[in-house]
């Protein structure tokens, strides 16, 4: 095994004892899959017919294909309004007037105090109460929206995060060789805050492909909806069409997770940059001793 | 354009019964899901830094599971699937049941976030602090209670301070799960009296009295109590 700060190198005892442990252990994973798997049994829920639709490639053309594309048509427009917001709001916030900086502030903090739910609830309903009735926001733009701004917040504290990560030397020989304030930000700060933040960037993306899943219950038809609502109805194969769809989903983000976790080695070795790979920002106030922990859910 | 959308605070007074209601069920919801996450976790990072391969395989394998699958599928797959489709119940009365099952949903999902928070608290914990304590001739009970956990406890003040606030937030979603929270009663509101600007500011600052004392308690906590490196 690795070295562990927990565990010295086992001796003949600890190995003796570390044998029994994992014999104990792969037979409780083992009672505990037998259960798992019994109990569906038991409840039909393994039966062949709730299976077999995955086998057809009508189900996967009809049902879960366009429902992927849906999901990820959300996430990348999300993505890319939610960057555009995070640099300019992340930007707003470190700058030298007074009223943008509390405005940008104000704007990142509110959004990231909130729950997204009643925020797309918000984006869906209030237009239309606004304007009388004579418009409506489509479930899709809904969607969009609500990720943008809050994504779009938490992007704006990792660029803050990013800027500031640079050392201060690189802006204040910037300035010394006489280029501008907007000159240092673009030749000299940007650049380098880019690698330090492209990892953070990416694991946030994660969140945000996931919570495109929200879109269930405003009805936007996402992966989710065409899986579970659409096509699980025909079947009656609710679990078995959730076991499928939780598996789409994981390997995308697994697949989004490997590249953020090479980003990130990269940017630990990069020599482009003099900044170290920053960490995604704890809730609002939460940010006490930095840990390098995080937390994006 | 009507401006009662914009200025009338009014339902938020004639609602105001079910408004705490609703803010009550948030916070019971998160305090429940919040201290079996908090257990779940612990026994989930113990198996993910436990000396046996398996276990530590069986962890990873829950963790990397769990945590790249929306909340909302899990959710979905506890109350329409579990419950309703196999007839799992925790008991015969509807409220009681989603009610569990909505904390079994979100408990699980929350706790690979605690599992990994707590990983990473014992990653700061630097080699030589263990081997200091083991030259020092300390038990391998005395390493981990004196110095490891200790550590690595104060450095995860602030990101479970932050878990804490993201699954107050996420019990928005147990509305998937048929168990209404204050999210379920401001959708309700939307329909009854449109969607205004009022109602939404309301349900914001709710959520927000919820979240900032919260994260500044944390913040405080963490700092009072940070590690001198």
């Amino acid at each position: 095994m690795s070295t562990n700060v927990l565990f010295d190198a086992p001796g003949p005892r600890a190995r003796l004892r570390n044998n029994a442990l994992t014999l104990l252990s792969v037979a409780v994973l083992l009672f505990i899959a037998y259960l798992v798997i019994s109990t569906l049994g038991e409840k039909g829920q393994l039966d062949a017919a709730k299976w077999e639709p995955f086998l057809r490639g009508d189900t996967w053309t009809g049902f879960i294909l366009p429902g992927l594309v849906g999901t990820l048509q959300a996430a990348v427009v999300a993505a890319v309004l939610a960057v555009i917001f995070g640099v300019l709001f992340g930007l707003g916030r470190l700058s030298d007037h007074r009223v943008i900086r509390m405005v940008c502030g104000g704007v990142v903090e509110f959004f990231r105090a909130i729950p997204l739910l009643i925020l797309i609830f918000f984006v869906q309903a209030g237009p239309a109460t606004l304007s009388g009735y004579t418009m409506s926001v489509p479930a899709f733009w809904a969607v969009v929206i609500g990720l943008t701004l809050y994504n779009g917040s938490v992007l704006a504290e990792i660029v803050r995060a990013g800027i500031l990560a640079v050392p201060k030397g690189q802006s204040e020989a910037a300035y010394a060789i006489g280029l501008r304030k907007s000159q240092v930000m673009r030749l000299v700060l940007v650049p380098q805050a880019t690698t330090a933040m492209m990892p953070a960037i990416v694991s946030q993306m994660v969140v945000l492909l996931k919570d495109t899943a929200l879109g269930w219950i405003i009805a936007y038809e996402d992966l989710l909806n065409a899986g579970l609502k659409q096509f699980a109805v025909n079947y009656g194969n609710l679990i078995p069409s959730a076991i499928v769809l939780a598996l789409i989903y994981v390997l995308i983000n697994l697949a989004l997770g490997a590249l953020a976790h090479r980003l990130e080695r990269r940017s630990r070795r990069s020599r482009t940059s003099a900044a170290g790979p920053v960490a995604a920002p704890p809730a609002v106030g939460a940010g006490g001793a930095g840990t390098g922990a995080t937390a994006t859910l | 354009m009507d401006t009662s959308a914009l200025f009338d605070f009014s339902p938020l007074v004639q609602e105001l019964d079910k408004i705490l209601l609703g803010f009550w069920a948030t916070i019971r919801l998160t305090l429940t899901s919040a201290v079996i996450a908090l257990v779940l976790g612990t026994i989930l990072v113990a198996m993910r830094v436990a000396p046996t391969p398996v276990l530590r395989w069986a962890g990873a394998a829950y963790v990397n599971v769990v945590r790249n699958t929306p909340l909302t599928l899990v959710l979905i797959l506890c109350a329409l699937g579990l419950s309703d489709t196999m007839q799992l119940t925790f008991s015969g009365d509807p409220t009681t049941n989603y009610f569990w099952w909505a904390v079994a949903g979100l408990s699980v999902y929350t706790a690979t976030f605690v599992c990994e928070a707590l990983r990473s608290g014992i990653n700061t914990v630097s080699m030589g602090q263990a081997e200091a304590a083991r030259a020092i001739g300390l038990t391998f009970t005395q390493t981990l209670r004196l110095v490891v956990l200790p550590q690595a406890f104060r450095s995860v003040i602030s990101p479970l301070g932050s878990i804490l606030i993201a699954l107050a937030k996420n019990t928005t979603i147990v509305i998937v799960a048929s168990y209404l929270d204050a999210a379920a009663q401001m959708k309700q509101m939307f329909d009854d009296y449109g969607g205004t600007i009022p109602i939404f500011l309301g349900f914001a600052f709710g959520y927000m009295v919820l979240t900032l004392p919260t994260g500044f308690l944390f913040g405080w906590l963490a700092k009072r109590l940070a590690v001198a490196r």
